[in-house]
């Protein structure tokens, strides 16, 4: 193969880290092995940088899977931490072990036919959750820091909204669960009154609705049709005139001046 | 205490020291002037990685032979098979099902719904967790034209648009009927939108849109997606069966020449496994994790490419696969902030991009494309970039500038999310700039499709970012959400009419399975004079540093 052109070789290098020369090595320990990683890498580059090659405990990377949830303590301190192994970064004598599985509570439900009101429901499904001792570890081990006993204590009380909205950052990575001593799967409960919030006490969307009436009805597919004919000069044309929406107009109130194809 | 080192530092006061009088001249509306359009040309043939011909070339074999696509792709598209087809005693089935789905993203995740819900089993394979996918890291949110001043055909114009025209027409209007679809059944499956007290949805402006038409959950609307179809999958256990940690390697026809199944291949025991099915929806996504050309990407691990490398065995031709969408502003510094996307948002509220020696080097509000151009132009060309410890270049956004010229204050305000990420390993995007750099954002091309999700091999439908066309070479922010659940949608739905209308016959009971395409394909790449090819699909990404390597001795490969 002719390989006499050299490429302009830009010099961002992927995910691999390549340290500049003279970094400052640490040790670190994974799942007790000592290894000497550059400084500044999270717990996921410096493992990597280790010789690992990932397969479980490894998903988006930045910070919102819940793939790489991540126990460590320091070398001579008694105290648990926990972080994502993609955010955290490595620091000198972190003994380090990931969670990439934690087997949790999960019963199954029909969204569509509740069979009794939603707070009756999670009782009915999620019978521990109202054992809750209160102790705080989930809430001190969340990476997301999210107040989990909080949203517990909500659920338990039956404000689902409230729990709702503080367990949504959760990235279901599961450390709450692993570390319960009611033996709580919060994060599943929660996904679950997410669910029950989303689809009974947010009121639902009215224009919506009558929109998909008429989507249902085949109202644009003439329309649309007629678009996939016409050629550039004349999609262009209708790009360049179209009027735009205002920022700061009423939601639903604006009109384009020519409504024929609303 | 401050994230940059002492170095860093000292550069960052060359971007102080010209800051005034360049918030100065950002008050009177003087601006770097932008690129005409003869420079816009110029700097997209010679620095943007799409157009530029090195680090491209011709696949020599399959479908789209004579065609030039990165090296990264056309080296996987001239792979051979991770087995050796004559091995394999293809009578012996490990699964049989009506439907497999191939990849447990946004997209598949819906096809299993819908299928299931036509009365189909599903088997839904893929090579990490459920739901470990780009569309978990969509941020931005979702369009759909369900505002009384809008309709799809406004939303099909402004995705032509944005797709330079490119795009293919019959799906930009499937994506766009069926997008107030698509948000009404996320509503019913509880998804926690945006919305005003009355249920009205909120809906906002994205770059390029004419109406308001982007919806979201908070800045993580992706997440929520694929957290509530993945919960709605698990309640639908006893017909969706998952098998995580378990890639398809290769496509399996049968006699007829139709796709019936998938060999798979479980990464922990090693085992393959024999699918049988009577119809296939490939939805692997996209390629971010080749790193083409070197850019690091925004993409989630498994983003290799698995599902085109499949295909294309398979004779499926694939569109646009020479185009790529790069972000113009990655995070190139906190390592541990790499590839983390910095929104348009920043240089929307004023930021300029400066280099390093405290100069403006172009407009900061060029299309994507033109964007990213100037910046590598900046870095290779001018070397005008800013290293940082661990090798990577960049060039400064300077977000300070927005609290200079919105009050102080702004910053936290519009970019809570990103005001975190810094603040986290110690640095204030308020009071010191951040250093970015093109990332590999979104694979535009991939399997060539129609309207229906079906692919040029009968009985093999495809849906979302592994496929090409809907988006043409240039994708609108809030349509990649749309896209994987409008197609993985119409997936499950046209899989499931195409098993009950032919099932008696070739779908159903007395066809022989059969790996013969691998062997010709095969026999193409030895014909072709392809020496060496690499093993494919990659399945994981491989970050292995050198040291390591030199010492991993008689690892064969």
């Amino acid at each position: 193969m002719a390989k006499d052109k050299k490429p302009i070789k830009p010099l961002a290098t992927g995910d691999k880290t390549i340290p500049p020369e003279g970094a400052k090595m640490i040790p670190i320990y994974i799942m007790g092995r000592e290894y000497m990683v550059p400084e500044t890498l999270t717990i996921m580059k410096a493992t990597e940088y280790a010789g690992y090659q990932y397969m479980r405990g490894c998903g988006c990377r930045g910070g919102i899977c819940g793939a790489c949830g991540t126990f460590y303590r320091f070398l001579g301190d008694y105290k648990l931490r926990s972080g994502l192994a993609c955010q955290t970064v490595a620091q000198p004598n972190m003994v380090i072990v990931q969670l990439p599985f934690f087997p949790s509570n999960r019963p199954s439900y029909n969204l569509e036919k509740l069979e009794n009101s939603p707070h009756e429901e999670l009782r009915r499904l999620y019978p521990e959750v109202f054992k809750c001792v209160g102790c705080g570890t989930c809430t001190r081990t969340c990476p997301m820091d999210i107040d989990v006993m909080d949203y517990v204590a909500l659920m338990k009380r039956g404000d689902l909204k409230g729990a709702a909205l503080k367990s949504f950052d959760c990235v279901m990575c599961g450390l709450c669960a692993s570390r319960c001593p009611a033996q709580i799967s919060q994060f599943t409960a929660a996904m679950f009154v997410r669910r029950l919030y989303g689809k009974y006490i947010l009121p639902t969307a009215e224009h919506l609705k009558k929109r998909v009436e008429s989507v249902k009805g085949g109202k644009y597919l003439k329309m649309l049709e007629e678009l996939t004919k016409k050629n550039t000069d004349e999609l262009k044309k209708l790009y360049t005139e179209r009027e735009r929406e205002p920022d700061l107009a009423e939601p639903g109130k604006w009109m384009p001046k020519d409504a024929s194809h609303l | 205490m401050s994230g940059y080192t002492p170095e860093l530092k000292e550069l960052i006061k060359k971007v102080e020291a010209t800051r005034p009088t360049r918030v100065e001249r950002a008050r009177k509306n003087q601006h770097f002037p932008a690129l005409t359009m003869e420079q816009r040309k110029e700097w997209l043939n010679k620095y943007h990685p799409d157009y530029k011909s090195d680090g491209r070339r011709a696949v020599k074999v399959g479908p789209n032979k004579g065609e030039v696509f990165p090296e990264e792709v056309v080296n996987l598209l001239e792979s051979r098979s991770r087995i050796t087809p004559k091995d394999i005693d293809l009578t012996k089935i490990d699964y049989e099902t009506d439907v497999l789905v191939i990849g447990a993203g946004g997209a598949g995740t819906s096809a299993a719904l819908i299928a299931q819900e036509n009365g189909c089993k599903v088997i839904v394979a893929t090579k990490l967790r459920h739901g470990d996918s780009n569309t978990v890291m969509a941020e931005g949110g979702i369009q759909g034209a369900d505002q009384e001043g809008d309709s799809p055909y406004y939303h099909f114009i402004d995705a032509m648009g944005g797709g330079h025209f490119s795009n293919q027409p019959d799906l930009v209007a499937a994506l766009t009927n069926d997008a107030p679809l698509v948000l009404h059944w996320l509503e019913s499956l509880g998804l926690m939108f945006d919305k005003y007290p009355d249920g009205r949805m909120l809906a906002r402006h994205g770059g390029g849109t004419c109406r308001r038409r982007m919806h979201s959950a908070g800045d993580m609307t992706g997440a929520e997606i694929m957290r509530v179809l993945r919960d709605e999958a698990r309640n639908r256990s006893e017909d969706i069966k998952v098998l995580e940690f378990s890639p398809a390697v290769e496509l399996l026809l049968n006699n007829e020449g139709r796709c019936s199944g998938a060999i798979l291949y479980n990464l922990e025991t090693k085992e393959y496994y024999i699918v049988k099915a009577k119809a296939v929806v490939m939805a692997t996504g996209g390629f971010g994790r080749l790193h083409i050309q070197g850019f690091p990407t925004t993409n989630h691990y498994g983003a290799t490419a698995d599902g085109i490398v499949m295909a294309y065995r398979a004779g499926v031709r694939m569109k646009d696969l020479d185009s790529t969408q790069y972000h113009p502003t990655g995070a190139v510094y906190p390592e541990q902030n790499v590839g983390l996307l910095i929104t348009e948002k920043v240089r929307g509220l004023g930021s300029q991009l400066i280099n390093i020696d405290g100069e403006e080097f172009c407009f900061p509000l060029e299309p994507r494309d033109i964007e990213s151009s100037c910046i590598i132009r900046e870095c290779l060309e001018k070397e005008k970039g800013i290293m940082t410890p661990v090798g990577r270049v960049g060039v400064w956004l300077d977000s300070p500038m927005i609290e200079a010229l919105h009050g102080e204050g702004t910053v936290r305000k519009e970019l809570p999310a990103k005001c975190i990420q810094f603040k986290r390993y110690g640095i204030d995007i308020s009071k010191e700039p951040m250093l970015v750099y093109p990332t590999l954002h979104y694979q535009n091309g991939g399997l060539q499709i129609n309207d229906k999700g079906e692919t040029t091999v009968p009985g093999l439908y495809s849906a979302g970012e592994v496929t090409g066309g809907v988006h043409g070479r240039n994708r609108l922010m809030g349509n990649s959400l749309l896209d994987i659940l409008v197609f993985g949608r119409r997936t499950g739905l046209n899989a499931t009419e195409y098993i009950k209308t032919g099932v008696k016959g070739s779908r159903g009971q007395g066809v022989k399975l059969t790996l013969e395409h691998v062997e010709k394909f095969e026999k193409e790449l030895k014909a072709a004079g392809v020496k060496e090819p690499v093993v494919g699909p990659m399945i994981l990404p491989e970050y292995t540093p050198d040291h390591v390597k030199k010492r991993q001795w008689g690892v064969a490969c």
